[in-house]
């Protein structure tokens, strides 16, 4: 379990307005309260539009809030500009479909972007770029090849591990396995969850795929509306599934199994959403029945 | 940021400007440019202005908006209405510093010059506002219709005006993410010298570049998948029509210009 010291990125009544004063005047998010601990997995999930992008660019200082404060280890990132500015290095955003920020002649070279701009010396950039290479599974004799030889996958791997290579304490990722085939989205789910092993860093996930975001994560925040409707461990929220799908995110199958047998009178416990929760519910509702 | 350009953006309405077939509206931001050159008098340009206050009223659209749109282009005003001021030649000096002289004919001419220009800024302004894209390339496609008979590749000029207005907010948007990935990154974009400034462009304009590239080559090929084979034999869904409305309009148009003219001849 978390043990709750002070949190290590947290937000206040954050709440951002896009194209304030126009006709387009769209309000993203409203009022948000947040908080994560050192060391926790979080997952946000939400359809389209629900603000959690909006919210994610606000933690590193990208969006500035236009009511509210975004905190990181309990100091205003906006306090100063230089500070804005260590922000980004500290809180490491993974944008969706990373891939197509790619830009230089070879892997290595691309990787190294971050940690150069930290202004870091040229061995410590060197040790960054091959642990954070090796972390996604990019191997030696990748590095010096052109990223847009890359397949889709790795490509990906790539950017992330760019983001990675800054060391951050905070690594938030915009829908990582987007667009990518089962074995690719595995492999990027490894890929951090081994990253976290090694390092410690708090991690926050972007989702909207339920299955892959229920087994990994902490607590999990439900975005909808540019409000958080939901918050707590992924048992607390799945518990819910009659909200989670009024708000149009799709519950893992085996919630829908659940889901079903409730309604045809069984009383399976409400907070099933792996293949294991579900295999011991119905051993335990058979056995039940067998009793009787 | 990029979000905020107003140059060139559609504001949705329901104005009878907004309504006005495109056509009409392109014809008179022609009248009004022409009359507006012509206008040489205090009174002509009183005309030109109720005319073009009028016509904003009338369009809903916020004055505040238009002046939003005249930020990009204060450089190039300013420095017209200077040139205007200093190298014009005239009698009633006001004051001369070595070569430089100041008359009151360069301030009169700055004067105008500075009130046409943005006059002239702030009519098209309310066109691009007023009237969706689409509708915009659709109204001078049928307006330069006749220019076929002579070879000119009217529709496919007009198709790929439509391609690119409509790729502007796409491409603006798809920058402001590669900028904020990038800024994510530890990118610098708003500090140092110019050069330093232009170097630090290149990890937006290599993705950019890219991902432009594949979009055109992805509508190239969902253009062709779905028979488009250019101009000949198409026919729209929606056909403009020119109504009364238009018509009185143009008819009003007409007479702002012919009113300036008469004030010329009679030298008011």
């Amino acid at each position: 379990m978390v043990i709750k010291l002070n949190p290590i990125i947290s937000t206040e009544g954050l709440t951002h307005v896009y194209s304030e004063g126009t006709p387009f005047e769209h309000v993203a998010i409203e009022n948000i309260d947040f908080a994560a601990y050192p060391g926790e997995y979080l997952g946000i999930i939400g359809h389209t539009g629900s603000g959690k992008s909006t919210f994610i660019q606000h933690l590193n200082g990208l969006l500035k809030p236009t009511s509210g404060v975004v905190k990181l280890d309990g100091e205003d990132i906006h306090s100063s500009k230089k500070f804005t500015r260590q922000v980004r290095f500290q809180v490491g955003l993974v944008f969706q479909y990373p891939e197509y920020q790619l830009f230089e002649e070879t892997v290595y070279k691309d990787i190294a972007f971050g940690p150069k701009n930290m202004k870091l010396s040229d061995a410590e950039i060197d040790k960054r770029v091959r642990t954070a290479a090796e972390l996604v599974g990019i191997s030696e004799d990748m590095l010096e090849k052109s990223p847009f030889n890359l397949s889709g996958g790795q490509k990906r791997r790539v950017a992330i591990a760019g983001v990675m290579a800054m060391q951050p304490k905070v690594l938030i990722l915009d829908e990582p396995t987007a667009g990518l085939d089962p074995e690719g989205r595995e492999e990027i789910i490894e890929n951090i969850n081994n990253y976290r092993k090694v390092t410690g860093t708090t991690v926050i996930m972007v989702s909207h795929s339920m299955e892959e975001i229920a087994k990994s994560v902490d607590r999990l925040f439900v975005f909808h509306d540019g409000n958080i409707d939901m918050r707590g461990t992924p048992s607390e929220v799945f518990s819910h599934s009659e909200r989670l799908e009024e708000i149009g995110l799709t519950v893992p199958q085996v919630t829908k199994v659940a889901m079903r047998l409730r309604q045809m009178g069984l009383e399976p416990p409400r907070d099933i959403y792996t293949t294991e929760h579900l295999k011991a519910a119905l051993l335990k509702l058979k056995g039940g029945e067998a009793d009787a | 940021m990029l979000k905020d350009i107003t140059m060139g953006q559609f504001f949705p309405g329901d104005s009878l400007v907004h309504r006005l077939d495109p056509r009409t509206k392109l014809i008179m931001v022609i009248l009004y440019i022409a009359a507006l050159f012509t206008a040489k008098s205090y009174v002509s340009y009183l005309v030109m202005a109720a005319f073009l206050i009028i016509s904003v009223r009338i369009s809903t659209i916020k004055f505040k908006m238009l002046f939003k749109g005249l930020k990009p282009l204060i450089i190039v005003i300013a420095f017209t209405a200077i040139l205007n001021l200093f190298f014009t030649t005239g009698e009633h000096v006001i004051f001369e510093v070595w070569r430089i002289k100041l008359t009151w004919e360069g301030v009169r001419t700055a004067a105008f010059m500075l009130v046409r220009l943005v006059m002239l800024i702030m009519g098209t302004f309310l066109l691009t506002y007023t009237t969706s894209p689409i509708s915009l390339t659709d109204g001078l496609e049928r307006l330069l219709n006749p220019l076929k008979k002579i070879k000119v590749p009217v529709h496919e000029l007009a198709m790929m005006m439509s391609i690119a207005m409509r790729f502007i907010p796409t491409l603006v948007e798809e920058t402001d993410k590669i900028m904020s990935a990038q800024k994510a990154r530890g990118a610098d974009f708003e500090t140092g010298s110019i050069f330093q400034r232009a170097k630090a462009l290149l990890p937006v304009m290599v993705p950019l570049f890219i991902s432009a590239f594949r979009r055109a080559d992805e509508l190239a090929i969902a253009m062709e998948s779905r028979c488009y084979h250019g101009g000949e034999g198409r026919t729209r869904m929606n056909v403009l029509r020119m109504e009364k409305r238009d018509w009185i309009t143009l008819l009003v148009g007409v007479l702002v210009l012919a009113l300036v003219i008469v004030l010329n001849i009679l030298g008011l």
